[in-house]
């Protein structure tokens, strides 16, 4: 199954046309309106955010409360930084290294172990969350960012691991063999033939891994005990909590949090959308 | 000559050996991440499965053994009847409109339209969005006095307003809404990768046989989206069933119990009272839960990868 949404040549004009724009736009209204929530709402003042006309544009557009979010979310905001960062770039390397082995140098039982890995991408959080809190209590990483990291570390070994392992499936072993023959080691293969093969697939398991990573919620409320190093999505939630009827600053503040990813999908898109069929399709 | 024969002879030797070094080698480079998994999935659900089967409640751990007793508590608890037959509800709404929806959305844009692009965009971008976004968001929209009635009202639709997130019976499909919101597009793009990947000849070639278009919709298009069809229940039915974020940000379960999901009353049982046994017996059912709709699929998967 090709994941790639290669373009067909285009047909003549057909009289159902505009029945299918309509339908296209239907459909395009109910995806980006909490977008024009969101956008509407945060640049409206606290008084114009409680007046009857909460869907109207605002009348006196102002970043105050873009301000206010940022001023409350800045810490949260920096502490997600410092937890993706090192969160995705390990996640990678493992998840590389694992996908070379798992293609590359199949042993006795190797599917075996590909498939007991893979399992570790469907399993609900919860029926691992009181070992980890334990854990990382006992050995001091509990109530901030460092667990995280390396609960992020740990359970993004699946699904980059199963990345890799598919995109060095295709890259031919007659390489692996011809360097082998010239003795390189494993490791020396790797580094030569491999990894500067592998710009493409480190493209779309980062993007993944960080998009996931900011996403997530269950770990980063269960794990950041400590206010000073919760991740931003605590924060935001915490954010709606304490200023209940502060609706411009929730919804500025939801954009702040949304915007790396954002960001990320507007300018790699593409990629992103292979991550995402990753554990679906093979391609 | 005599030299040659020593090499050729010598040859396989050598590279068993070496190869027996380099496997050695490789398999040392996966030991790391298989000690990692080992622990923090098969050894920690192990470990809470053996605290499903203990007293343990107060923060200090008590492993006395009880066998089956939270389970069956649990079976009797009114708040863990509920999570079950809403899980069951929300499973069936959110799968059913996502795929309806991204089915739909899917045939639009593989009709190559002009803008095509852009309109797949605005479908997929949710889904890289946090569900606590989502939900901090949607919550907005259906607040009772500035959300989604007022435009209902304005629409001439005042009789579908409701109190939503507050309304009992209706708390439920609101978080379905922004369920099939974020996630959709995630059918979307998997079933235009299918349609996108029949090749165009199969649909010509069923034309000029007489075919019309429904025809060739149903007898050819269809039945090779199937695949497609089931991996698209599998990864969002398990994604439904594990639902954690959506219900804490919109409802943290509530109005009572009417959006309570097992993920998140394990979160509130455990860890905000303390009450780590039924916490861990609810997540032992919730991994079965997943396991059986999960597990089929990665062996069907291997089987398919091996014969191919």
């Amino acid at each position: 199954m090709s994941v790639a949404f290669a373009a067909r040549r285009r047909r003549g004009v057909r009289p159902g046309r505009a029945v299918l724009y309509v339908l296209l736009l239907a459909v395009a209204v109910f995806y980006l309106l909490p977008v024009y929530v969101v956008v509407v709402t945060s640049l409206k003042s606290f008084i114009e955010v409680s007046n009857s006309t909460p869907w109207d544009l605002p009348r006196l557009p102002n970043l105050d409360a873009y301000a206010a979010a940022f001023d409350r979310l800045r810490l949260a905001f920096f502490n997600s930084v410092l937890l993706v960062v090192p969160g995705t770039m390990l996640s990678a390397l493992l998840g590389s290294l694992n996908g070379y082995v798992l293609s590359k140098w199949r042993f006795p039982g190797s599917n075996l172990v590909f498939t007991l890995l893979l399992f570790g991408m469907f399993i609900p959080y919860q029926s691992v969350l009181i070992p980890v809190v334990t854990v990382l209590q006992a050995i001091g990483l509990y109530g901030g960012i460092p667990g995280l990291v390396l609960v992020h570390v740990v359970y993004g070994i699946p699904i980059t691991t199963l990345i890799f392992r598919n995109y060095y499936a295709a890259v031919p072993t007659e390489l692996v063999e011809a360097a082998r023959v010239d003795g390189s080691s494993i490791l020396g293969i790797y580094r030569h033939i491999m990894l500067p093969l592998s710009i493409p697939a480190f493209v779309v398991v980062l993007i993944w891994q960080f998009t996931s990573i900011w996403n997530e919620f269950l770990f980063a409320v269960t794990i950041a005990s400590d206010p000073d190093q919760q991740p931003i999505t605590v924060a935001l939630q915490g954010l709606a909590g304490s200023l209940l009827a502060q609706y411009q600053i929730q919804m500025a503040g939801a954009l702040l949090t949304a915007l790396p990813p954002a960001i990320i999908y507007v300018a790699l898109g593409r990629y992103f959308i292979r991550g995402l069929l990753a554990g679906a399709l093979k391609g | 000559m005599a030299t040659a024969q020593r090499v050729l002879a010598e040859r396989p030797r050598r590279g068993r050996s070496a190869l027996f070094g380099e496997r050695a080698g490789s398999v040392l480079l996966l030991v790391p991440s298989a000690v990692l998994v080992g622990i923090f999935v098969y050894a920690f659900i192990g470990y809470t499965g053996f605290v499903s089967l203990t007293a343990w409640r107060g923060i200090v751990p008590d492993y006395t053994f009880v066998g089956l007793e939270q389970y069956r508590q649990l079976l009797e608890l009114e708040r863990f009847q509920a999570d079950l037959s809403n899980t069951v509800r929300f499973t069936a709404l959110f799968l059913t409109a996502s795929i309806v929806l991204g089915f739909g959305a899917a045939l639009l844009l593989d009709q190559r339209l002009r803008g095509t692009i852009l309109f797949q965009n605005v479908f997929l971008f949710p889904l890289a969005i946090s569900f606590v976004v989502t939900g901090t968001v949607w919550r907005w929209v259906f607040n009772p006095n500035y959300g989604i009635n007022l435009l209902l009202e304005r629409a001439g639709l005042g009789f579908l307003k409701s109190d939503w997130l507050t309304n009992v019976d209706t708390a439920l499909y609101a978080v379905v809404i922004a369920a099939v919101w974020q996630m959709s597009g995630f059918c979307m793009a998997m079933f235009l990768a299918g349609l996108r990947s029949i090749p165009e000849e199969l649909r010509e070639a069923a034309q000029v046989d007489g075919a019309t278009w429904l025809q060739t919709f149903r007898h050819i298009i269809l039945p090779l989206l199937n695949p497609i069809l089931l991996a698209a229940v599998i990864i969002l039915g398990h994604i439904s069933l594990k639902i954690f974020d959506l219900v804490f940000v919109m409802t943290f379960g509530g109005p009572g119990f009417a959006t309570d999901m097992p993920g998140l009353h394990m979160f509130i049982a455990t860890f905000r009272q303390n009450l780590y046994a039924r916490g861990a017996a609810i997540a032992t059912v919730l991994l079965l839960m997943v396991a059986v709709l999960i597990v089929p699929y990665l062996i069907w998967q291997q089987r398919e990868e091996r014969r191919a």
